[in-house]
């Protein structure tokens, strides 16, 4: 982050009194509800057709999902290759909570709520599980392990036998394939919520796309306001050099568990939503891929660069749709504009040009955030 | 008895991954990157070498062909396989990863994933999505023990093959001029030009040589496990990039033993503890022993400069 | 035989057609000469609306990139034949297909549902498969889309879901009969199952076989399992089966992993019974498979593609025509048969393409009960559905012989 470029912005004194990074965040702030409100008034007009209302809520998600992991790999700077791990997490726990307090709640707002809290919860605590081990290792170790922990958490899933009925919940480990969900003994009113590797089916879909407006300004916040504070100059400094850090007497372990932590619970309230937004999940969606996924989407918006993780990850989610009068180039054509991508963000050619471009708006706070988009970053 | 079969399966499936892993361990030691199309590059060489050997068998051998121009047939296609993969991988280096050598490696890395993309979704167009079944390059199997322990040729080839390439590998980089000259890349590509070498060759020259490797590998894994289609490389892909960064990545002989350990800890896993949990295990033993050794087994601990 | 039976039909269709174009349109009910054809018995008996006519838009939805893209192309591809032949007829039923790739994955199945919601689809033949058929099929019965799903065998694609029909047999069906031909035909069987748990149709069939394996008293010595990571290699679970005395291994799983299982047994000498179920069909057409590894083989199946009926082999010569040689497997067949099922149905049921969704999707169910059809997947005898949705199909043991399917 170069954030501490002085800007000479002059739209009114307050503005000239604030730093550029706090008006990039209030840019992205405003822009995030501008296009909540265009899209709901698109919709109650009939403007968007199914297919892009159906996106809505998953690209909420997957929004939270980059902006969460950017706080991992941009600000802390740690390459996590497991973050769909938590996101699986928070989608089984949020769908435990909500399936099995069906009786006794009524409202599906509060019920949703209260999903998306348990679900940001358990993945902070698995998020703190995996964070002790992990965060002693560097680089590409660090990576390979959070690879581990995402494939043992979609493995654990796997196993898993949940039911519910009026005793309260039913849980089972079926560690040598010979259990069912008849082992866990449900009464007659009981039913399955999940059944190990077949996932959870029959789920009521009570995510909404305002649910996930309100998932991606919380997200936002926290993380826009974690880098600004105190907690997030130190976590960077570990990224721009943990010695240094470590000498000025940060300590570095207790910076980095706040940073992974967080962004684990974040992704978790995200998986909470996206599970809820699905009549069935499976742990196997939620493997290494997934987490490549997100990874791509953090990567291409820039590191440490939250509102290009929001834009680049709506981009992204609907460019394989929008492809899809392509047939099967569809998935050809995502992997070349991928690959040309990243080649032309790199490319120092037109990185230089894109300074000038830069140059001539440098009146406009957000552009001059905006070259910087690239993922030169150790 | 029963034990020294799954010993036997764990260490020839361990082979496979270590073949995989020395291509993965090759790119990263020299070109301090993660390939993540390594995987695809094996499926590749395994599609070449299947349609070289239906074609040899369809169109040049006759009805009741000898051993020997079978055997002719497929090292033919294996070097084909190979020479194809070598072109192919030395084509994605220039085009895709060069250009971002002065990049961060997380921008090398997303473009190695939109390679490996791209790879699997051209081989789904080309080959069609319909699986092949590959035809081993050896059949049969040596028996001990009236019949209660057998070892297929297979196993055995992998397994001399995964030795041979280790070793040569290993004296390749250390005597070699030109695997000199990667070592130098490795440490410090800047001084490594100054001194006259040319980076952008030797670079290339690794994934070369991490390409041929991959289509060895996947004329091996196929032959084990005989099923090809567009997606598989992709799996052994990731498992032999865990078992390069368990054995210390960068490290030949790591690469090598990582392969193997990671084969027979699966094997005993499902054997013994679950199928189900295999991979949990696996995963879960590799975090243990990278706790206790950061650097993989066999890595060196590079010192942080201040 | 199908297919004469579709052209007298049509015929009959069209001379109806043809015939109350002549004389007015006093008579559009019970003097329908279709009715008094001999070789035309199945739909329309009861015909309760008028003629069914208009170009229906029909959607595919499955797998067409990615590791399940066999399923999804092979289902595609046979429907477009379907399609074509039916529009080919020229009859007052037209269908124009739509299709939207799911990648298998639940979450992009829903988006390729909308997609095709605004293309216009009316009636949707999908998912492919069953993990993706769970998220979507909720969605068309809220939509009232009339559905018929070729493949997705989960008996939870069906269960609450008036709108949806299985051409393909249930997992239930499937797991408890295997268990009860073992138990007939078998002597002192100690089986091994290896079953693919994270694929709710390998687990499903597998559950449902130890269910009844339990009642008959059948032994189950062994169980291993697999995944999408670990689905390279089965030497340890076949070792395992092996050091447990099993005489019959049970392979509820595609043919795919089932041909590299074949090849390791093989390779290590171990001979057991191998059973399988409908996924199994496909491993003596696969590409470059040695078919001596299948012999001696059992699975449960709906479609052989080198049948003798004159139908199958239409088809078959019509896809290997289309696409470079490849062969259909069970999936392309069940796609076929449930593209002639829609079409049956809108005629029996006599709805017209303007109609609503809903109106279409009531008039369906409704016709539904009635239909019965034979196709390329029931062997001959007729198929009809249950108030379920599940399909009346007997899963039939056949055994490999001489790389052929033979009836034990």
């Amino acid at each position: 982050m170069k954030e501490k470029k002085k800007s000479t912005g002059g739209l009114g004194n307050y503005f000239k009194r604030m730093k550029t990074a706090t008006k990039v965040d209030y840019a992205t702030y405003v822009g995030v509800i501008l296009a909540f409100i265009v899209v709901t008034i698109c919709q109650s007009q009939g403007l968007l057709n199914r297919s892009m209302t159906g996106m809505l809520v998953p690209i909420c998600c997957y929004v939270c999902m980059a902006v969460s992991l950017n706080l991992t790999v941009g600000v802390l700077g740690e390459l996590s290759l497991g973050h769909a791990g938590f996101m699986s997490v928070g989608v089984f726990s949020g769908i435990i909570t909500s399936m099995s307090l069906q009786s006794t709640i009524s409202s599906e707002l509060l019920r949703l709520v209260i999903a998306l809290v348990v679900g940001a919860i358990f993945a902070a605590i698995v998020g703190f599980i995996v964070g002790v081990p992990v965060l002693r290792l560097r680089g590409d170790y660090l990576a390979i392990v959070t690879l581990a922990f995402g494939e043992i958490i979609k493995d654990i899933i796997n196993c898993l036998l949940v039911g519910y009925d009026e005793k309260g919940l039913h849980i089972a480990l079926n560690i040598d394939g010979k259990k069912t969900i008849q082992s866990l003994g449900l009464s007659e009113d009981g039913f399955a919520i999940i059944k190990g590797a077949q996932g959870a089916a029959g789920n009521e879909r009570i995510a909404t796309f305002t649910a996930g407006f309100v998932l991606v300004m919380i997200t936002l916040i926290v993380v826009l306001n974690l880098m600004r504070s105190r907690t997030g100059r130190a976590i960077m400094s570990i990224r721009d050099n943990r010695i240094a850090a470590e000498s000025v007497g940060i300590n570095v372990t207790k910076y980095k568990l706040i940073a992974f932590v967080t962004s684990a619970a974040l992704a978790g309230a995200a998986g909470a939503l996206f599970g809820l937004n699905y009549s069935s999940v499976t742990a196997a969606q939620f493997d290494f891929n997934t987490s490549i996924l997100v990874l791509v989407y953090v990567v291409l918006g820039g590191l440490g660069n939250i509102w290009g993780s929001v834009v680049a990850t709506v981009v992204l989610y609907v460019l394989p749709e929008a492809l899809r009068g392509m047939d099967q180039l569809r998935m050809l054509v995502y992997a070349i504009v991928l690959i040309l991508v990243m080649l032309a963000t790199n490319n120092p050619v037109l990185q230089g040009f894109m300074d000038r471009i830069g140059e001539k708006f440098k009146r406009q706070p957000r552009k001059a955030a905006a070259q910087k988009g690239g993922a030169s970053h150790e | 008895m029963e034990f020294l079969s799954y010993l036997i399966n764990g260490i020839s499936m361990g082979s496979i991954y270590a073949i995989i892993a020395l291509g993965y361990t090759m790119v990263y030691g020299i070109a301090k990157m993660l390939n993540f199309a390594h995987g695809d590059v094996i499926m590749v060489g395994g599609y070449v070498s299947f349609y070289a050997t239906s074609y040899a068998t369809a169109q040049l051998l006759g009805e009741d062909p000898s051993a020997m121009a079978v055997g002719m047939a497929t090292l033919v296609s294996v070097l084909l396989a190979m020479l194809v993969c070598t072109v192919l991988g030395v084509i994605i280096e220039g085009l895709a990863y060069r250009p971002l050598r002065q990049a961060g490696s997380l921008a090398v890395l997303i473009t190695a994933i939109g390679v490996s993309y791209f790879l699997q979704n051209a081989a789904q167009l080309l080959f069609g999505a319909n699986p092949k079944n590959f035809t081993p390059v050896v059949g049969g199997q040596l028996t001990f023990f009236d019949g209660q322990l057998r070892i297929s040729y297979v196993a055995l080839l992998t397994v001399v093959a995964c030795v041979v390439i280790m070793v040569g590998l290993t004296v390749f980089t250390g005597q070699s001029k030109m695997g000199k000259a990667m070592r130098a890349c490795s440490e410090d590509k800047g001084a490594a030009q100054l001194m006259g070498i040319n980076v952008n060759r030797t670079i290339s020259m690794t994934f070369a040589i991490g390409s041929a490797l991959a289509a060895i590998a996947g004329v091996l894994l196929c032959s084990y496990s005989p099923v090809l289609k567009p997606t598989t490389g992709s799996m052994p892909g990731i498992k032999a990039f865990t078992a390069a960064v368990f054995g210390g990545i960068g490290s030949i002989p790591g690469a090598f033993l990582g392969g193997l350990l990671l084969g027979i800890i699966e094997a005993i896993a499902q054997a013994y503890i679950s199928t189900q949990l295999s991979n949990a295990i696996l995963f879960a033993v590799l975090i243990v022993v990278l706790l206790v050794k950061p650097s993989g087994l066999l890595g060196k601990y590079v010192p942080e400069k201040v | 035989m199908k297919m004469k039976k579709f052209l007298a039909m049509l015929l009959a269709g069209a001379m109806c057609v043809g015939l109350m174009a002549g004389c007015a349109d006093d008579d559009a009910g019970n003097s329908d000469p279709g009715n008094s054809d001999p070789g035309n018995s199945d739909p329309g008996v009861s015909q309760p609306a008028g003629e069914a006519s208009g170009t229906f838009t029909i959607g595919v939805i499955g797998p067409l990139t990615g590791g399940a893209a066999i399923y999804g192309t092979n289902v595609l591809n046979a429907a477009q034949i379907a399609v074509d032949e039916i529009n080919a007829l020229g009859g007052p039923v037209q269908f124009n297909l739509i299709y939207a790739d799911d990648v298998h994955d639940p979450e992009t199945s829903v988006n390729a549902y909308n997609t095709l919601m605004d293309d216009g689809m009316q009636i949707l033949v999908g998912t492919v498969t069953s993990g993706p058929a769970l998220s979507v099929v909720p969605l068309a019965y809220e939509d009232r889309v009339f559905t018929v799903t070729p493949s997705a065998s989960g008996d939870d694609v069906i269960e609450g879901n008036d709108n949806v029909f299985q051409v393909c047999f249930t997992d239930s069906n499937q797991g408890s009969r295997s268990a009860q031909y073992m138990d007939e035909h078998f002597d002192d069987v100690k089986v091994a199952i290896i079953y693919k748990n994270d694929d709710p149709y390998s687990q499903g069939i597998r559950d449902n076989f130890v269910a009844e394996a339990e009642t008959r008293g059948i032994e189950i010595v062994s169980e291993g399992t697999f995944n999408d990571s670990t689905s390279t290699d089965f030497n340890n679970q076949l070792t395992a089966a092996q050091a447990a005395g099993a005489n019959m291994i049970f392979l509820p799983i595609y043919y795919e992993p089932a041909s590299i299982i074949l090849t390791q047994a093989n390779a290590m000498g171990y001979e057991p019974t191998f059973f399988g179920v409908d996924g199994m069909d496909g491993i003596l057409t696969m590409p470059g498979f040695d078919t001596s590894l299948a012999e001696g083989v059992y699975l449960l199946t709906p479609f052989a593609a080198d049948a003798e009926d004159e139908a199958t082999q239409n088809f078959v010569s019509e896809y290997k025509s289309r696409h470079n040689d490849e062969i259909p497997n069970q999936f392309a067949a069940d796609a076929y048969d449930a593209v002639y099922i829609v079409y049956e149905a809108i005629q029996a049921a006599g709805v017209t393409s303007d109609m609503s969704n809903e109106e279409i999707c009531d008039a369906l169910i409704a016709a539904m009960g009635d239909l019965s059809i034979v196709g390329l997947t029931s062997a001959g005898s007729e198929m009809t559905w249950d108030d379920n949705g599940a399909v009346s199909k007997d899963p039939t043991a056949v055994v490999i012989e001489n790389g052929a399917y033979v009836t034990p």
